[in-house]
């Protein structure tokens, strides 16, 4: 499987009808690389036209807008955006919700509009119009999943029922936590928190979490954001489940099933 | 006799109202020392929100029982209101029941409704005292309300059971009155009341004379309880039944995981990339404060929000932080805000314009480890049953932090410096970005 890079495409004056904003946790942390790959997989088999920016892909500029720097948001935004139009970018998907956030909500207002859409979004349409058919004796047929909200999915953008819909096509049997949706529990990573020690309190916000997401007997938790899934591998190894409890993400849930 | 209750009637109404009237100018100057914010969009959506959040209570349906609890006392508070507009035209022209004669059948049926609200009304701040002070409820045991939030409400609960019992036993005397012929209570009979005609065998044998006085002063008592009750709402956490209105109205439309754009840095930024569009020396404005440090510094609606919330604490407890015992607290951050803004207002009273008190919103009220432990996830915001926003006031102060005082810990002061250099928030080469993609050619 080759990855289409965008400089390339447009060199070769081939024109990709969708952008796969990678992110920085997809394109270097190890574990999400993984989702990185299930995800690319999907879009190879469905035969979209797509691209990724490749080496000129910058952070949205999320977590430092979100610890306070400013200057250092619309340094990235300025330079992301730039990149963007000058590539006549159209649509974009992405597999973080802090990505999408940012793209979708906050670059409007700096010169940068696209049409952004989350990866479980897409799996949905993609779904719901026959171009992922889920094979009927799949892996996850009858397992017990839970899905854990991203607040920058859920809260942020009012985002609940795609993943859902997406994880039903699975044939497994989907339990919700007690706290869901709307009142869903953060993982702990937002804010820029992933890229510091926790403030000093009685309980990591992460074990708290997979402490929830382990009371469903669930045998999976799906996550559909690189850094819940960091946070949630986490919390499920700490409470010693890692052998009973798999943290995946949608993306390689339905890239196992087809 | 007659005359003197009616100009001492004219007198508490007066005063009354001209307090108010005061305090609410104290508190309006107060929310505008706040930055100046257009809000003057999607109007529809606005009365929606007014329509849904303020007076259907929308978000408070996500516990339905309370919800129903508080719908009884919230009802009760308006309607009962009805009633207050005789009592004034009564109060002020020394006529007894005015309305009676004009709508008799009516009447009765308006009373026995007050009745009937009044009696839930002090079931359900019973209940509500239970709650508060008995049952194992985390929200109202947190240390954010030690001292005089919780007396505050207390003393609300407390007060509407005597107003409303003070209500009942004034009808109950009325009611003994008439049938006794007493003049000028028996001038327009109506038939005994809902809830009152059990309140009056209590006084049963009491003398004509007792009764009337009984009836005065429970009619006085009540009419200047609310004059006074009227005066203590600017001065409580109860203030949210009149600001929850705007509140709804003035509230971000916006998707919650949109932060406020900083137009003054976005300027700058476009300056150091295209330095041919800086405006010349000579117009380049002078240093503007970057986030927010103390009331001025923050928008006004941050304020009204501030004003608005009656520390219910919803937010602190959806707030996986404070859950899990670190410092942050959403609820205290408001409270936090509030009391700021009440300071300077005094400090203005005093001084006729700020004098410099050496204290500050961030610092002295609320410490640099709340505001770290927060993770933007919106709980609080999406909580909140009288939309108030406390993240924005949190991302306000972090960028004040970072971008004034440089103030942030170690981890992300590396990782400022990854995103500079290498364009991602760990140290990774950006042509490394694409490794992923060899392997998944391999």
């Amino acid at each position: 499987m080759k990855i289409p890079v965008m400089a390339d495409e447009k060199a070769q004056g081939r024109d990709p009808e969708l952008l796969f904003w990678v992110g920085c946790a997809g394109s270097f942390d190890q574990r999400v690389q993984k989702i990185t790959k299930a995800f690319a997989t999907i879009l190879d088999k469905v035969g979209i036209h797509y691209a990724i920016l490749g080496s000129e892909e910058m952070c949205t500029g999320d977590p430092v807008r979100r610890a306070g720097n400013e200057f250092m948001f619309q340094m990235m935004a300025y330079q992301n955006i730039n990149l963007l139009n000058q590539y006549q970018v159209k649509k974009i998907v992405t597999a973080c919700p802090h990505c999408f956030n940012t793209l979708k909500n906050e670059y409007p207002e700096l010169g940068g509009n696209y049409e952004v859409i989350h990866h479980t979004q897409l799996l949905q349409s993609l779904i719901d119009e026959g171009k992922i058919v889920v094979n009927d004796s799949g892996p996850f047929k009858g397992k017990k999943i839970t899905y854990h909200d991203s607040c920058y999915l859920g809260r942020s953008n009012n985002i609940y029922e795609a993943p859902r819909k997406v994880l039903e096509a699975l044939d497994g049997e989907l339990v919700e936590m007690k706290r869901c949706k709307k009142n869903g529990l953060c993982c702990g990573a937002g804010g820029a928190q992933m890229f510091k020690e926790e403030e000093k309190g009685d309980q990591r916000i992460n074990l708290e979490r997979s402490n929830e997401a382990i009371k469903t007997n669930a045998s999976i938790i799906a996550s559909a954001c690189p850094f819940c899934n960091t946070m949630m591998t986490d919390g499920i190894k700490l409470n010693e489940k890692e052998s009973e409890i798999e943290v995946m993400d949608i993306a390689e849930l339905i890239a196992k099933s087809i | 006799m007659e005359i003197l209750q009616q100009i001492l009637f004219l007198v508490s109404i007066a005063v009354s109202i001209g307090l108010f009237y005061k305090k609410i100018k104290q508190i309006r100057r107060n929310i505008f020392l706040g930055q100046p914010e257009l809000i003057n969009d999607h109007y529809a959506k606005r009365w929606k929100n007014v329509l849904l959040l303020a007076f259907g209570q929308k978000k408070m349906f996500k516990n339905p029982t309370v919800a129903f609890l508080h719908l009884f006392v919230y009802l009760g508070f308006i309607i009962i209101n009805i009633e207050i507009l005789e009592i004034i035209i009564d109060g002020l022209t020394g006529s007894h029941r005015i309305f009676a004669p004009y709508i008799p059948a009516l009447y009765s049926f308006l009373i026995n409704s007050f009745e009937f609200l009044a009696a839930s009304v002090i079931i359900v701040c019973l209940i509500f005292l239970i709650r508060r002070n008995i049952l194992p409820i985390l929200r109202f045991k947190s240390a954010d309300l030690k001292g005089w939030p919780t007396k505050d409400a207390n003393l609300i609960l407390l007060v509407e059971i005597i107003l409303m019992s003070l209500f009942l036993t004034m009808n109950a005397a009325d009611s003994i009155l008439q049938q006794a012929n007493q003049e000028p209570y028996s001038l327009h009979k109506t038939s005994p009341f809902l809830i009152s005609s059990y309140v009056s065998i209590l006084f049963s044998g009491w003398p004509t004379h007792m009764l009337i006085i009984l009836e005065r002063i429970c009619w006085w008592l009540h009419i200047l309880g609310i004059f006074v009750f009227l005066n203590y709402l600017p001065w409580s956490k109860h203030l949210h039944i009149l600001l929850a209105f705007p509140n709804a109205f003035y509230a971000r439309l916006t998707p919650q995981g949109k932060l406020h754009n900083m137009h003054s840095v976005q300027q700058e930024v476009l300056y150091s990339f295209q330095p041919e569009l800086a405006p010349t020396s000579s117009e380049a404005v002078s240093h503007i404060k970057f986030g927010a440090k103390d009331i001025p510094d923050l928008s006004w609606k941050n304020i009204l929000d501030a004003y608005t919330c009656t520390e219910c604490g919803r937010c602190s407890s959806a707030c996986p932080a404070n859950q899990t015992g670190k410092l942050l607290s959403p609820r205290k951050i408001m409270m936090n805000t509030r009391d700021r803004a009440e300071e300077i207002g005094k400090n203005i009273d005093k001084n006729g314009s700020f004098r410099d008190d050496s204290k500050s919103l961030l610092f002295d009220y609320i410490k640099e480890e709340e505001l770290r432990a927060c993770t933007t996830c919106n709980a609080c915001v999406e909580a909140c049953p009288v939309s108030i926003n406390p993240l924005d006031i949190i991302i306000q102060l972090r960028r004040y932090l970072v971008m004034e005082q440089s103030s942030a810990p170690s981890e992300w002061t590396a990782m400022f410096t990854n995103v500079e250099n290498n364009f991602a928030p760990w140290k990774f080469s950006p042509d490394n970005r694409i490794n992923w993609t060899k392997e998944s050619e391999g």
